[in-house]
């Protein structure tokens, strides 16, 4: 099983954020920035389009040939002497990554940032078992001090505001003098920045994950902005790369097209600082550089989206531009979908990889508004396939009684067209009627969800098709 | 079976596939034998000047400094220069790239330091592969000649690059790096590197300096 | 439309007619949305063939909706993409089926309207007609021929307003959260009157507005287009007093 996930409660985790008010009062401080500046830097290249249908068509080539990419992926890691370990869920990809730390004797392991470790759930397992794991991106770094996950997938502490990640590092750095001054961001940086450096220095083994891996070459790439995944991966003797099977991509010049999708659609960069490029272990004669180099490539439910209606999902570039853009997700933050994925790309990902009895809520929390399709890269079409999702889960009645039932109802007069007129015909004459004049409801049984919230305006008396058929009769 | 052969297994099962089908292995050693381009945006389609002069330009759009030199002679001057001005110790790294060890930093008063960093290092120099004027992005390749550890320890890196070293895109590197390394094969670490290092992790602010260089320099050397 | 608010079919029939066109309107129930939303393929694919049975002998079929137009122009299709017999039926209709203010501006040409609106007055570009038809510039085109109409722009108006069909109701403090922003943007450029092309957004923020006590009119954009801006607004009591 992979990490623990609440996403059935769903509608009570969010109702809870909602409640407290803090998570949407610091997203509402900045999701706009990311929204502004994606528009940017993508209006900012004349090709961005034309790219998006070339990286989709990229990405759909290697996936129906995903099985040969792999196996000349894997042949070239082994020709740069790394080593290729494939894991078919969580739990074995922990058990992979603790036996080769346990190899090396390893005490402490930096990570880079890295949503599949999030997935398996690596932090919790290596420290079971007695190696201490330490998160180096900042974002990290303080949810890892506060206990928490991600709540989105490349700006893993946005739901939090400067004065909370303060007091952390006050409750945290108790070696630090506590009348230090922290009132500036920059300095609540450079605290955590002298604080990691000699964890850099001290760690046994990193852990990083992958962008994309490139079959021609066994490459691995990582982007970030900090450099802490390059420090990661060049100062410990051993250098782990824990990647799923999707992340590759057949040559350098197709990553080229897809990085430039990449950060534009992320954080609104033409190019983050550091992409880096690694392949197999230090070379001869080389002076730094891991001596060795792993590889764990992880399906765990991946391999069996391939061939069907949710295939396209395979397709995603984590960049969260589907987040960043999403009605729901501003209102409630990442940790209320309750697993490891917010968002539309989470919504449509989580219940192939932990199942749909688990994860039912997520793709029918969304207004379909359509936004995230029209801002992602590699043109998932998020919307079909979370009604796709909506669709399996009717076919196993796992869809509330209530809705069914109301459903069915509905169904049951838009199916006879002379039913559905007179009932119409009626039903809104009694609700004109019962409306008395005042033109709205603030109460409606059946529709509590909505006349909690707003009215419900009343109709105007008599139906369309029967006034037009009064008015003009029928011909 | 191995965990290999059952996820094998799973994704051609899924897809209908073998693995054996002739057609798919041909399009995909097709693929990986001709690399095919893709879209490449017009913008670094430039002559030599008009790639110099983009890739200065988008240098600066990312908070990195940038400096001409008219020749590699003038490269150790430059760096004592730099670091006075940035109120640092006159001591400079940087790895056994020979057009940085045939230098003459006897002139100057530097300390100069050879090899890898062990994260003591305020300042390091390295030479640029080649850089990429579309998104004003420096290559550095690993290796004894420029240690990666220069790349990301030092407060300051210091990077040259020779003007006829700049290309447009990196469509246009790849076939530079094959022809160095052999189709197919790469330096242990290849990194793009644009900008100083920064983090927007608090609060969407973008600072300098998160765990890499505070400052990226850049001397463009034209001679 | 049909039961709610037949006043934007009577503005959608006025502005087509003024155009030059001959409106019927056959028998009909609805395009099969909800039930296509809420993964109940079956009964979506019955109601569109219902559909394609009532519409298909028309030369153009004409939807005051972006999300029913949406729903046929973009989802009939695939509906039917594997069925061969169907499939060619529900692609011409699809063809022919166009959302309102756009079938007059794209197809038909027309420039202006007369119509007199006195007042100011922002457009909510609802999610299906702004991303599944390209509906944005249309609208506002026609009404800046509006007599006396000012045309404000609110901030994001291109973000959705929360409703989502049954999303408004079985994850109603979600949608509050959202409609109550969406209004705040509303209120925030003074307006008289609200309008918009779809009538579930249109419920759900005239809904939210009154909840709120404002003043603020809420419309069909139809039916000041057709001037017909004199009918009670949404949610409002018959005589205007809200």
């Amino acid at each position: 099983m992979s990490t623990v996930s609440t996403a059935h409660d769903f509608k009570r985790n969010a109702e809870k954020v909602i409640a407290d008010g803090t998570v949407v009062k610091n997203l509402k401080a900045v999701r706009q920035n990311f929204i502004d500046k994606r528009v940017k830097a993508a209006q900012g290249l004349p090709e961005f389009e034309a790219l998006r249908e070339n990286a989709k068509e990229i990405k759909n080539h290697t996936l129906a040939h995903l099985d040969l990419y792999l196996e000349r992926y894997e042949a070239k890691v082994k020709e740069a002497g790394g080593h290729v370990h494939f894991a078919v869920d969580a739990a074995e990809a922990r058990k992979i990554a603790l036996e080769i730390c346990r190899k090396v004797g390893a005490k402490t392991v930096t990570k880079g940032k890295s949503m599949i470790t999030e997935e398996v759930g690596l932090n919790e397992f290596l420290e079971t078992n007695g190696i201490t794991p330490v998160e180096t991106d900042l974002g990290e770094y303080i949810i890892q001090l506060r206990g928490e996950r991600p709540s989105h997938i490349i700006a893993p502490a946005v739901h939090l505001n400067k004065n909370q990640i303060e007091s952390d590092f006050r409750r945290v750095h108790t070696h630090l003098d506590p009348n230090r001054d922290l009132t500036e961001k920059v300095s609540l940086l450079t605290e955590a920045r002298g604080v990691l450096r000699e964890r850099f220095l001290a760690a046994d083994v990193g852990i990083t994950g992958a962008n994309f891996l490139i079959a021609e070459t066994g490459t691995s790439i990582i982007v970030t902005n900090e450099g802490n995944g390059d420090l990661t991966q060049i100062l410990p003797k051993v250098h782990i790369v824990m990647a799923s099977i999707e992340k590759m991509v057949p040559t350098l010049e197709d990553v080229s097209q897809i990085l430039r999708l990449l950060a534009r659609s992320a954080t609104g960069q033409e190019m983050s600082v550091y992409t880096t490029l690694s392949t197999g272990p230090k070379r001869m004669g080389d002076l730094d550089g891991p001596e060795e180099y792993h590889v764990i490539l992880l399906d765990n439910g991946r391999s069996a989206m391939l061939g069907g209606e949710f295939q396209d999902m395979l397709r995603c570039i984590r960049c969260a531009a589907c987040m960043n853009h999403c009605p729901v997700y501003h209102q409630i933050g990442g940790h209320a979908y309750g697993w490891i994925y917010p968002g539309p790309m989470g919504s449509v990902l989580s219940p192939s990889l932990i199942g749909v009895d688990e994860a039912g809520h997520l793709p029918n929390a969304s207004t379909f508004c359509g936004r995230c399709e029209s801002v992602c890269p590699m043109k998932i079409p998020l919307p079909k396939m979370m009604r796709h999702w909506r669709e399996r889960e009717y076919e196993r009645h796992l869809n509330p009684a209530l809705t069914r039932a109301g459903l069915g109802f509905w169904a049951f007069f838009a199916m006879r067209p002379k039913l559905y007129g007179l009932a119409t015909r009626i039903g809104m004459k009694l609700m004109a009627l019962a409306s008395r004049g005042k033109g709205r409801f603030a109460s409606l049984p059946f529709a509590s969800g909505w006349t909690k919230h707003r009215d419900f305006a009343a109709p105007q008396g008599e139906t369309f098709q029967a006034r037009f058929k009064r008015e003009r009769g029928t011909r | 079976m191995s965990s290999r052969d059952t996820i094998f297994a799973s994704i051609r099962r899924s897809m209908g596939v073998s693995g054996e089908e002739r057609l798919r292995n041909a399009a995909v050693d097709d693929r990986l034998e001709r690399a095919p381009k893709g879209i490449i945006p017009t913008r670094a389609q430039l002559d030599a000047a008009g790639k110099l002069a983009l890739m200065i330009e988008k240098l600066e759009g990312v908070q990195a400094t940038v400096q001409k030199l008219a020749s590699a002679a003038e490269v150790p001057n430059a760096v004592a220069e730099y670091l006075r001005a940035n109120n640092l110790p006159a001591s400079i790294r940087h790895g056994e790239d020979e057009r940085l060890a045939s230098l003459d930093w006897g002139k100057t008063a530097l300390e100069v330091k050879r090899g890898p960093s062990d994260g003591h290092d305020l300042a390091a120099l390295s030479h640029a592969e080649s850089a990429l004027a579309e998104t004003g992005t420096l290559v550095l390749l690993s290796g004894p000649d420029n240690p990666t550890t220069l790349n990301f320890l030092p407060d300051h890196h210091l990077v040259v690059l020779k003007a006829s070293d700049v290309t447009g895109d990196m469509e246009s590197l790849w076939p530079r790096i094959r022809k160095k390394f052999g189709k197919g094969e790469m330096p242990r670490t290849l990194n793009f590197i644009t900008g100083p290092s920064r983090s927007g992790d608090i609060e969407q602010t973008i600072l300098l300096g998160a765990h890499g260089p505070r400052s990226l320099h850049v001397m463009i050397v034209e001679g | 439309m049909d039961t709610i608010r037949p006043s934007v079919g009577f503005a959608a029939v006025k502005l087509l007619e003024d155009a030059g066109c001959t409106v019927e309107v056959p028998a009909q129930t609805c395009c099969g949305q909800p039930a296509f939303n809420n993964g109940d393929r079956a009964t979506a694919k019955a109601l569109a063939m219902q559909m394609i049975e009532a519409f298909e002998r028309y030369d153009a079929i004409v939807v005051p909706s972006g999300s029913c137009g949406g729903q046929i122009i973009k989802h009939y299709p695939e509906l039917f993409a594997d069925d061969p017999n169907l499939a060619p039926r529900a692609n011409r209709l699809a063809a022919k089926t166009h959302e309102l203010v756009s079938f007059l501006t794209d197809i038909l040409g027309v420039q202006a309207v007369a119509a007199h609106y006195p007042g100011r007055v922002t457009y909510h570009d609802s999610c299906s007609g702004l991303r599944e038809l390209g509906i944005q510039s249309q609208p506002r085109k026609l009404l800046q021929s509006v007599e006396g109409l000012e045309l404000v722009e609110m901030p994001h108006s291109d973000v959705c307003c929360g409703f989502g069909g049954t999303f408004a109701v079985k994850y109603g403090d979600i949608s509050n959260q959202i409609v109550t922003e969406k209004v705040t943007n509303v209120a925030s450029v003074e307006p008289d009157t609200l309008l918009a092309g779809d009538m579930g957004c249109l419920l759900n923020m005239a809904g939210k507005l009154s909840r709120q006590g404002s003043s603020i009119k809420v419309r069909h954009v139809a039916e000041v287009l057709a001037n017909m801006g004199d009918e009670p607004a949404i949610g409002e009591a018959e005589g205007g007093k809200p």
